[in-house]
């Protein structure tokens, strides 16, 4: 499966994705958010810096955001990502979230790890599993992130393959099962070795996630008696209507439907959770942006220099954040996060 | 083209209080806590509703509560297993009166 990108998709274009999501609903995010009392949306304060690596990935899946893929060549440099180490020398952001794409994809993804581990912060690699597969260059993965300390989080949509399979590729689930037991055997999901292995729950198809606690109990159970693997929390996160989801949506004729789900499930208790008010999302360029879902749509920060070269805390603190109809998304039902529900 | 359903009436069911209200209210304030976590956890009664959706042959329930059970965290083969409930015991019902059938043939047959 090539990328939207690759393959000349209309939707690969963020101001037409931006188009369809304008012109279906007359339900303005920012006016509900105003009517919560929530519009401007403002940070608390940048804890997290969510650095996206690349967009180049082992994988294609149906509902990537990002557009990821092996077809993607979009990388951060080691200049940028020096650039980002220096900010984080000097100012009281506490997490690092590396993302992607696969993140390990980036040439300099360990010695960025280690260049991060030596700063004390607390590392988080969103790892597809699957690339602990790829090449034998990454089977020591799991040593490596464990020696640093990092927190793993993976995306497995599902416990059977089958639903797995269905959003993620063939034989995913059973190479991410594979890769769960490698991680596992370093430390991974065992009480005791603070090494965490989280796992990330969207649903496959055009449905609202249910309630995580739930879903974890499921997902242990079933992961540990049919494979025998662990790992510690479930994040359960809703799926945005960007990208090959949104193309998913209108395909198969879902797209009036879902996006009324999410309005119809807007929360504003959700609303005052949504990750962009403490968390700063860079691009593989060094753009700035409010969170990943606005970077793939192309929308920048605003009120402050975009650029990592020009990063400007007090500036970034006091900006209001960008928000747009996708935006429903996070605030719907329980809330979605890159930390899982938020209410 | 004109049907008798339209999948878009389901989001129109709140109207019913349009009207009578105070029944309508009464209606939802009690299907609301019909279906809250209880005895019986919000999962389990999803399935259940899913499986008399069909028993009753409701296009409306059955296109909200395979969503709702999906949403709830059922697999497909759970969903698939309720409505053979439902298949079971609308079959058993009628297979059951055979019994009956059974009786009136002894009875005026010699």
């Amino acid at each position: 499966m090539k990328s939207l990108k690759a393959s000349g998709h209309p939707f690969s274009i963020s101001t037409l994705q931006l188009e369809h999501l304008h012109a279906h609903r007359s339900d303005q995010f920012a006016d509900r958010m105003a009517d919560a009392g929530l519009h401007p949306l403002k940070p608390t304060r940048i804890e997290i810096f969510q650095i996206n690596v690349g967009k180049m990935c082992n994988q294609t899946c149906k509902h990537c955001h990002v557009d990821a893929g092996p077809d993607r060549k979009e990388i951060m440099t080691r200049e940028t990502l020096q650039r980002c180490l220096d900010i984080l020398a000097t100012h009281d952001i506490p997490t690092i979230d590396i993302t992607g794409g696969a993140p390990e994809m980036n040439p300099h993804f360990r010695w960025f790890v280690e260049e991060a581990a030596r700063l004390g912060k607390h590392i988080i690699d969103r790892c597809n599993l699957t690339i602990l597969l790829a090449n034998p260059k990454y089977y020591d993965l799991p040593q490596f992130l464990a020696k640093h300390r990092v927190e793993v989080v993976s995306s497995l949509p599902h416990y059977t393959a089958v639903r797995t399979d269905r959003q993620r590729g063939d034989g995913v689930f059973e190479k991410s099962i594979q890769a769960m037991r490698m991680l596992n055997e370093a430390g991974y999901g065992q009480e005791g070795t603070g090494l965490e292995l989280n796992l990330v729950y969207n649903p496959t198809g055009a449905i609202l996630p249910g309630p995580q606690q739930e879903l974890e109990a499921d997902f242990k159970r079933h992961l540990l008696s049919e494979h025998g693997v662990y790992f510690n929390k479930l994040y359960v996160i809703t799926n945005m209507p960007i990208s090959r989801f949104l193309d998913f949506l209108v395909v198969s004729g879902n797209y009036e439907t879902y996006m009324q789900k999410l309005i119809d499930a807007f929360n504003p208790s959700a609303a005052m959770g949504v990750m962009c008010r403490n968390t700063l999302s860079i691009g593989w360029d060094g753009t700035l942006y409010d969170c990943d879902f606005n970077q793939m749509l192309d929308i920048k920060i605003q009120d402050a220099p975009v650029h990592i070269d020009h990063f400007d805390l007090d500036a970034l603190t006091n900006r209001s954040i960008v928000v747009d109809q996708h935006c429903y998304g996070c605030t719907a039902g329980l809330g979605s996060s890159c930390g899982g529900q938020v209410v | 083209m004109e049907t008798y359903y339209n999948p878009a009436d389901l989001a129109k069911f709140g109207k019913i209080g349009d009207f009578d209200k105070a029944l309508a209210d009464k209606f939802f304030s009690y299907y609301n806590e019909v279906f809250k976590e209880g005895a019986l956890t919000a999962r389990e009664k999803s399935l259940i509703a899913l499986a008399v959706s069909h028993t009753v042959q409701c296009p409306y329930c059955i296109d909200a509560y395979t969503t709702d059970t999906l949403e709830k965290g059922c697999t497909e083969e759970q969903l698939m297993e309720a409505v053979h409930v439902a298949a079971a015991i609308r079959g058993g019902a009628s297979l059951v009166h055979g019994v009956q059938m059974m009786n009136h043939t002894k009875k005026v047959m010699m």
